[in-house]
C-alpha cells in the first residue's frame, strides 16, 4: 500500500488522538491525515489504566482510561480521520514526497504488508515504555514471576490473568502504585514496595489511595539485594540504602513471594526517531523541541510521552493538540519564519530540563507554556526565571517533587520587553 | 477537643495537602484544597471516607476475556472489598457499551457496577 497524505500521526494513543483532531480543527482535511497504530485498537495504554482520575482538567470530571480514550476515539470517528491499525512503524525518512521534500513513513501491516506513506509533516506520538529488568542490574536468578508493572496491569486488566499472588514491588512510579492496589483487591497479598530514592517516583495521592488505604508499606532508600528461586520467584530480599544509594550491609530482609513487580521508570520510545537524525535530550530521552513542539527536523513534530513521561495524560492531550496544530500549520504555510536566533532556554539548578528548549519570537504565541521536572524533593522552595542572567520573577512553590512535572507561562510582552534577549533560565532557588 | 488533620488530597492527581480542622469530631473548616472537591474530600475523609472502586468482570462472547468496571458513584471505604466480592462472580453478555449498568445496588451500597470500556461481541 502505498499512499499520500499531508500528517503522518505516529501512534494512536492518548497523544495522537489529541494531535489529530487539532490539526482538523486547525484546517486540515481529515483525508488528508494518517493515524497509524501498532496495537488492534485505539487509546494507547489508556486502554489498561482502568482506574479512575482521568480528565479532570480536560473534561471536568473523573474518569478511568478508557472513558477518557473514548472521548478522543469519538472526536476521530466524527471527523472520519483514517487510522490504520495493526501497523508497526519501522521507518520515517526524509525526502518521501516528488520533489524531494516531506518524509516517507514505512510500517508493517498483516493485512496490506508493506505500508509507505508520504507526508509534509509527522507527529512522532509513540508514548514511552517501561525500564525493563535488564535495564536495572538486579542481582539474583532469573525465574518466572518477574514482570513490569504495566505488563501485569495488561494481564490483569485487558486479559483477566493474575500475574500472581505474594507480591513484592520494587520502585514507586504510579503505575507500581496502581499495581499494588489492584492486585490487593483481586485477592495477592502485596508485602511491600521498594524504592532506591529517599522519595516517592509517584504522585503522592496514590501512596494514600493505593498503599495507605490498604496498609501496604512503602520502604523508601530500599532496593532488591537478591531474587531467589530457580523456576518461579521464591522470595525477595531488600535492603537499606545508603546515600550513595548502595545497600547497607545488615539492613537484609527477605520476603517469601511469587512475583516481583517493577516500576522504575519510562522511557521515551525514540528508536525511529533517533534513526531519523531527530536531535535528542539527554535527560527527557525525547527529541529537542522549539516552542512549536517542532524537533530538529523541519515538520517533524514530537508529543506526548515520546516527547518526555507526563504525570497526567490531561497535560498530554494538551501539549498533542498543540503540536497537532502547528503540524497544520506548518503544512497550511501558515508557520512564521524561524527568528535567526530563537532563545534558548537553560535548566538549573534542581530544573533538570525544559520542554520547549527554545523559542523563536517570531513564532511564539502571546503565551508560551514551559513544562520541566525538578531532580530532588523541595518544600518553601521557588521557581526562578532569569532572562539574560538577571532575575524576571519567582515563583513560589509549597512543594516540588520529582514525581510531578511542574509548568511556568512565559508571556511574549516580557520577553519582547527585553533587548536582545538570547537566554531564559529556569531554576530552583530555597527560602 | 479540637483536633488537626493533614491529609493529601486523592480528588485528582494534583494531591493538594489539606488541613482539616476539627471540633469535638465536626468538621470547622477545611483548608489549603484548590477546588470544592478537595473540601468534600476532606470532610468526608475525617467523618465517613469513600473511595470509587474499579475493576474488571468477565464476558461472555467478547473479544477480550474481561471488560473494565466501576461503582458509579464512591462507596464507603469499608465496602470495597464487599463490592470486590459481588463483581467476582458476575459474568456479563458482549457486547458491552460504556455507561452500561452491569449491577444496581452493588453490595448494598446503593451504588450501580457501570461499564467503562466496551467490547463488541465476537
Amino acid at each position: 500500500m502505498e499512499k499520500t497524505v499531508k500528517i503522518a500521526v505516529i501512534g494512536g494513543g492518548p497523544a495522537g488522538l489529541a494531535a489529530a483532531e487539532s490539526a482538523v480543527e486547525q484546517g486540515i482535511r481529515p483525508d488528508d491525515i494518517l493515524i497509524l497504530e501498532r496495537a488492534d485498537k485505539l487509546g494507547g495504554i489508556l486502554n489498561q489504566c482502568i482506574h479512575n482520575g482521568f480528565g479532570l482538567h480536560t473534561f471536568r470530571e473523573e474518569l478511568t482510561g478508557p472513558e477518557y480514550a473514548d472521548r478522543f476515539i469519538r472526536k476521530v470517528r466524527e471527523h472520519q480521520i483514517p487510522y490504520l491499525l495493526k501497523a508497526m512503524v519501522i521507518d520515517i525518512s526524509p525526502a518521501g514526497m516528488p520533489g524531494g521534500t516531506g518524509l516517507t513513513v514505512t510500517a508493517m501491516n498483516a493485512e496490506e504488508g508493506l505500508v509507505r506513506v508520504h507526508a509534509k509533516a509527522v507527529i512522532l506520538a509513540m508514548g514511552c515504555r517501561e525500564r525493563p529488568r535488564g535495564a536495572l542490574n538486579l542481582p539474583g536468578y532469573r525465574p518466572a514471576g518477574i514482570y513490569t508493572a504495566g505488563t501485569a496491569q495488561r494481564f490483569v486488566n485487558l486479559e483477566g490473568r493474575m500475574p500472581g499472588h505474594e507480591v513484592v514491588i520494587l520502585g514507586s512510579g504510579d503505575i507500581g502504585l496502581i499495581m499494588a492496589r489492584r492486585l490487593t483487591l483481586e485477592g495477592a497479598r502485596v508485602r511491600v514496595v521498594a524504592e532506591l530514592m529517599p522519595y516517592s517516583g509517584g504522585l503522592e495521592r496514590n501512596i494514600v489511595q493505593c498503599l495507605d488505604d490498604y496498609g501496604i508499606p512503602l520502604k523508601l532508600s530500599h532496593t532488591v539485594v537478591d531474587i531467589k528461586g530457580r523456576k518461579r520467584v521464591e522470595s525477595v530480599t531488600i535492603a537499606e540504602v545508603g546515600p550513595d544509594r548502595r545497600p547497607i550491609p545488615g539492613t537484609e530482609e527477605e520476603y517469601t513471594c511469587d512475583t516481583l513487580l517493577l516500576s522504575c521508570g519510562l522511557i521515551p520510545e525514540n528508536e525511529l526517531s533517533s534513526a531519523l537524525g531527530v536531535q535528542m535530550n539527554g535527560v527527557t530521552k525525547g527529541p529537542v523541541v522549539n516552542e512549536s513542539l517542532e524537533t530538529s527536523v523541519p515538520g517533524v513534530f514530537a508529543c506526548g510521552n515520546v516527547l518526555h513521561v507526563h504525570d497526567l495524560v490531561d497535560y498530554v492531550s494538551e501539549e498533542a493538540a498543540q503540536a497537532g496544530a502547528n503540524a497544520a500549520r506548518f503544512v497550511l504555510g501558515e508557520i512564521a519564519e524561524d527568528s535567526a536566533a530563537p532563545v534558548t532556554i537553560t535548566a538549573q539548578d534542581g530544573v533538570r530540563y525544559t520542554v520547549p528548549s527554545s523559542i523563536s519570537l517570531n513564532r511564539m504565541e502571546d503565551r508560551q507554556l514551559i513544562r520541566f521536572r525538578v531532580g530532588n524533593e523541595y518544600r518553601n522552595a521557588g521557581i526562578r526565571i532569569e532572562f539574560d542572567g538577571k532575575e524576571f520573577r519567582t515563583l513560589k512553590k509549597n512543594i516540588l517533587a520529582p514525581g510531578s512535572m511542574e509548568q511556568v507561562i512565559l508571556q511574549k510582552k516580557d520577553l519582547e520587553g527585553i533587548k536582545g534577549l538570547k537566554n531564559i533560565t529556569l531554576r530552583v532557588v530555597q527560602y | 477537643m479540637k483536633e488537626i488533620r493533614n491529609l493529601t488530597c486523592i480528588r485528582c492527581p494534583m494531591g493538594c495537602q489539606l488541613t482539616v480542622t476539627l471540633q469535638d469530631g465536626a468538621v470547622q473548616s477545611v483548608t489549603g484544597n484548590t477546588c470544592p472537591r478537595g473540601a468534600e474530600y476532606g470532610r468526608n475523609e475525617v467523618t465517613h471516607p469513600v473511595r470509587t472502586v474499579t475493576s474488571t468482570v468477565r464476558v461472555e462472547g467478547g473479544e477480550r476475556p474481561v471488560v473494565a468496571v466501576k461503582t458509579k458513584t464512591e462507596v464507603p471505604k469499608e465496602k470495597i472489598f464487599d463490592v470486590m466480592q459481588a463483581l467476582n462472580g458476575l459474568y456479563v453478555k458482549a457486547p458491552v457499551e460504556i455507561g452500561d449498568v452491569l449491577l444496581e445496588d452493588i453490595a448494598g451500597t446503593g451504588s450501580s457496577l457501570v461499564a467503562t470500556a466496551e467490547d463488541a461481541a465476537c
